[in-house]
């Protein structure tokens, strides 16, 4: 029997986006159904009723919730190609570490330096780059946090690395000079072509982001 | 595996720190607890966690592992061979399991810790409506996780079990402080007598803090309110 695997999302979303990479990554055809989040469609009210967000992903009508918690799903419903998450124990609890890093220290400052200006902006901008630093700090000299190949990590990352040239442009600050070998990673993340089809243009999600500053009065 | 590979930087009234004694305790697996001092950080415990300097931290060997939930499953992970497994094998069951467990550390608990800060009724009032919602999707997440068995991961006590069980020693010094039933078996019959069974489980008992004493301490870092 043929899979269905639907993922409900928002283009611009970093974090519906990594659901996008994850399904590319191993191949899986799928439905992509693109939510107003406005008008929230009753199937992701069914679907979500905890958190009532997108991504949601429904595999043969079941829903899995959470962006990289979705990730997870994927590699282990999906293992036999590309796999996300390392074999071994060790490697994988510092994978999850680092993914649980980026959720709870980058969310609140990148959503802050798009819906806020002057001193809360400033702010949010040091918290930014002082997490960034971080993590350049934990990727050293490998080309993905994920070592050689693209993993894990460098899934959640991309999410944000979408979004990098657009909180630059709002926000009046550049990241390559505080992070440049992370920037690097960025840039052969964004190339790869499971991000590459999952992604919009930065020019249209920097346009996204002026209109939501509008709505928040910025 | 000599006693001296598997240390465990802790202390006894962290509900966090409870989760990989019971994983362990599950897995037979002997280690150091080394207690914290309550107001102070070891050297150790920077060394071991520089990036949230928190508690638990497990060091396996010279390797540290921090981080509750995912401590739970580098135990599951790496002494699969003791013991039943922690997490469903199904990927959807796992996928519900790991979504639960960040459900209650990102809304359940916060809610839990806000009851003994909360001030005014108003505010009181609020924190309820959170909890008593929160206890209805668990209950309906035991329903749908445990499939008729005692607990969330099936016969024996696993990940999610161990997530929210943790919290049970400060739930009941919290509905003794602020008076008030926040785990009612009327309203959440089957999580009741899951909370139960979790207490009187041999992998739990030793580790479970007593409520007596949990008070006390809870008495000396939780300022009481201003009404």
């Amino acid at each position: 029997m043929a899979d269905e695997v639907i993922l409900l999302d928002f283009w611009p979303s970093p974090f519906g986006v990594r659901a996008r990479i994850a399904l590319r990554e191993k191949g899986v055809e799928f439905e992509y159904r693109e939510e107003n989040l406005r008008d929230k469609s009753p199937l992701l009210l069914q679907m979500n009723p905890v958190y009532k967000k997108i991504p949601v992903l429904i595999h043969n009508g079941k829903p899995v919730c959470e962006s990289m918690n979705v990730v997870q799903y994927i590699d282990e419903v999906w293992s036999d190609k590309n796999p996300i998450l390392p074999s071994d124990p060790y490697q994988r609890a510092q994978a999850r570490f680092w993914v649980d890093f980026v959720d709870t220290k980058l969310f609140e400052p990148a959503d802050k330096i798009w819906q806020t200006k002057g001193e809360e902006q400033e702010t949010a901008k040091k918290e930014y780059i002082e997490a960034l630093k971080t993590l350049e700090s934990e990727l050293g000299d490998k080309p993905y946090f994920g070592g050689d190949t693209f993993g894990f990590v460098d899934i959640a990352m991309t999410g944000y690395y979408s979004w990098f040239e657009a909180s630059e442009k709002l926000a009046n600050f550049s990241i390559e000079p505080e992070c440049p070998t992370l920037m690097a990673s960025a840039k052969r993340c964004l190339q790869r072509e499971s991000v590459v089809k999952s992604l919009h243009d930065s020019e249209k999600i920097l346009a996204f982001a002026y209109k939501i500053r509008k709505i928040y009065c910025v | 595996m000599a006693r001296s590979d598997v240390k465990l930087i802790g202390a006894w009234a962290s509900p966090f720190v409870m989760r990989p004694r019971i994983a362990l305790n599950l897995k037979s697996v002997p280690y150091e607890f080394l207690q914290e001092t309550f107001g102070s950080k070891s050297e150790l415990l920077l060394k071991s966690n520089p990036v949230h300097k928190k508690i638990p931290v497990l060091l396996h060997g010279d390797k540290p592992v921090c981080e509750s939930n995912i401590i739970v499953e580098y135990i599951d992970d790496t002494w699969s061979s003791s013991g039943p497994s922690m997490l469903p094998s199904d990927p959807y069951d796992r996928a519900m399991a790991r979504f639960w467990a960040a459900y209650i550390d990102e809304k359940w608990f916060v809610a839990l810790k806000s009851f003994l800060k909360a001030g005014g009724e108003e505010e009181k009032k609020a924190v309820i409506a959170q909890l008593e919602e929160g206890n209805a999707f668990l209950e309906k997440a035991f329903i749908d996780c445990s499939k008729g068995k005692p607990f969330f991961n099936g016969d024996n006590i696993g990940y999610l079990d161990i997530a929210l069980g943790c919290f049970l020693a400060w739930l009941r010094v919290t509905e003794l402080a602020v008076s008030h039933k926040i785990l009612d078996e009327a309203k959440t019959p089957s999580l009741s007598k899951w909370a139960e069974n979790f207490c009187n489980d041999p992998a739990v008992k030793p580790v479970m803090p007593e409520t007596a004493k949990l008070a006390e301490f809870a008495k000396k870092i939780f300022p009481k309110p201003q009404a």
